[in-house]
């Protein structure tokens, strides 16, 4: 399993040809209290760069882009009443949507671990 | 991910465009810094809008006290012959009739009945006007004030003093601790004070809905009081993030949101503040479109509405009929940390303000519905008999 980022502050957990979506630490820190998620149902289809969810914080709205195409497996039901899991646990049970990638390869264009972490540092 | 839209406290900044002067440091710039506030631009200045979050902020004034810089607002002193009788003519407050020492709210008023801005003043012993106008509205406001009253008044805009507001339950036994008998004052009462040789106006008066006070302090001393407040165990600093959300769950209005040039104290619901000498004799602007909308009630009227579900419906989004055409505006809205559900205030029309009116709103394409209740939405807790 392989984790990759956006510029944009998501990321994707690749399993096979299963990928998990949410956003980075840096992207919750950034938010403060979220009190809002709508997540994208299932049989969605998406284009890379699409806006498929929105997260709204006690200050602002803002969208959340998918990272692949593929169509949409499931989202997270939990964030619905617990938003604030993407607080606690952005990386982790704060996960968006799962989705079934169409195009393993645009994995590519994005960022690693440590590629997302350089980038963070200097903004 | 990317931001669609900003808190109105974030971009609410009418001063800070492109062209206009960069934005200024408060007194106390370095002190929010050292303390981790995230500052932003807001009415010309770099103000803190959050420390360790706005949520946790905003419950801690709840249940604690909160200390609150609000040094960007103006604090003028008028003085000089007929005082009372110049400012009456601009707005619909009862100057001669105000005890001193006793903050009175009201309204700079247009020729057409519009809102300039909304303001604090108080009748001093001396006869003097103190008044607090709003941050992003002041130059305007001095601007206005040297237009239209007469040469003999004098302004006096006190840029050498810092306000703090201390806001929550504890607030006064904080306070006290420093300032011994500043619990003696009640709810929009003020007095002059001694800290450590300096000279603190103080007002038992807020932005918040709960007890508390505001403290007009000499600049070379507000940060040794900042320190001084904030070493009691139940004060911390809050950001203008909470400020925004416990205002709006009391309903108490935001100028350049809730109030503007295109309202009028009737449509934003302050009719409180049209005293009944004003109402009787008039001599203010905009009176007669004034009353005639007391009489026949406004078009739109400002209300409170709670969003069904959990998004929050924020300014800007359209208040619609039946047949889906826009007839009203949320002004001002968010998720509210004591009621725990989305909230907003909205102009709509007034056959809709009737609380328990169910309101269609549309956000970003989004339909959302809302119901029309009475505020505040958190009761005040204000303290109207002296401790």
């Amino acid at each position: 399993m392989s984790r990759y980022y956006t510029e944009d502050h998501e990321w994707v957990e690749v399993d096979g040809d299963i990928g998990t979506v949410g956003i980075s630490e840096y992207a919750q820190s950034q938010l403060g209290d979220i009190v809002f998620v709508e997540t994208p149902d299932a049989g969605k289809e998406v284009s890379k760069g699409d806006d498929v969810a929105v997260v709204e914080s006690v200050k602002a709205a803002s969208d959340v882009y998918s990272p692949v195409s593929g169509t949409v497996l499931e989202g997270n039901d939990a964030l619905a009443d617990t938003p604030e899991l993407v607080n606690e646990d952005p990386e982790g049970d704060g996960w968006f949507f799962k989705i079934t990638l169409s195009d393993a390869s645009e994995v590519e264009g994005l960022m690693n671990e440590s590629a997302y972490a350089e980038f963070v540092s200097k903004l | 991910m990317s931001q669609q839209v900003q808190d109105q406290e974030l971009s609410g900044d009418p001063e800070g465009g492109e062209g206009e002067p960069p934005l200024a440091l408060l007194p106390l710039d370095a002190w929010h810094r050292a303390r981790g506030g995230r500052m932003v631009p807001f009415a010309g200045y770099e103000m803190p809008v959050q420390y360790e979050g706005i949520m946790a902020e905003h419950l801690w004034t709840r249940e604690h006290a909160g200390l609150f810089d609000v040094s960007h607002m103006g604090q003028l002193i008028f003085s000089g012959e007929g005082v009372e009788a110049a400012l009456e003519a601009l707005m619909p407050a009862d100057i001669a009739a105000a005890k001193a020492g006793h903050p009175v709210y009201s309204m700079l008023l247009a020729e057409n009945g519009g809102i300039l801005d909304d303001l604090m003043l108080t009748r001093r012993d001396d006869g003097s006007i103190y008044m607090v106008v709003n941050g992003a509205c002041k130059w305007d406001d001095i601007a206005h004030f040297r237009e239209h009253l007469p040469d003999e008044i004098e302004i006096n805009y006190l840029d050498e003093h810092a306000l703090l507001a201390l806001q929550g339950p504890k607030a006064a036994v904080v306070l006290a601790r420093l300032i011994p008998g500043v619990d003696a004052l009640v709810f929009m009462q003020g007095g002059l004070f001694q800290w450590q040789g300096h000279d603190l106006w103080i007002s038992r008066s807020g932005y918040t809905g709960e007890d508390g006070f505001e403290i007009s302090v000499p600049t070379g001393a507000v940060e040794a009081l900042a320190d001084a407040i904030v070493a009691a165990p139940e004060a911390k600093p809050i950001g203008l993030g909470a400020r925004d959300s416990l205002r709006l769950e009391a309903d108490l209005p935001l100028y350049g949101h809730d109030l503007d040039t295109e309202t009028t104290p009737v449509s934003a619901s302050l009719g409180f503040a049209l005293k009944k000498r004003r109402r009787e004799e008039g001599g203010f602007p905009g009176y007669e479109r004034i009353m005639a909308e007391r009489e026949t009630g406004p078009i739109l009227k400002r209300v409170g509405l709670i969003v069904d579900g959990r998004q929050p419906v924020r300014e800007g989004a359209a208040v619609l009929d039946a047949e889906g055409s826009e007839v009203g505006r949320v002004t001002s809205g968010g998720f509210a940390p004591t009621v725990q559900k989305p909230i907003a205030m909205a102009y709509v029309p007034v056959a809709q303000s009737v609380v328990g009116t169910k309101i269609t709103l549309v956000q970003r394409g989004k339909i959302h519905t809302a119901e029309v209740v009475q505020m505040p939405f958190v009761p005040h807790r204000y303290v109207r008999k002296g401790a």
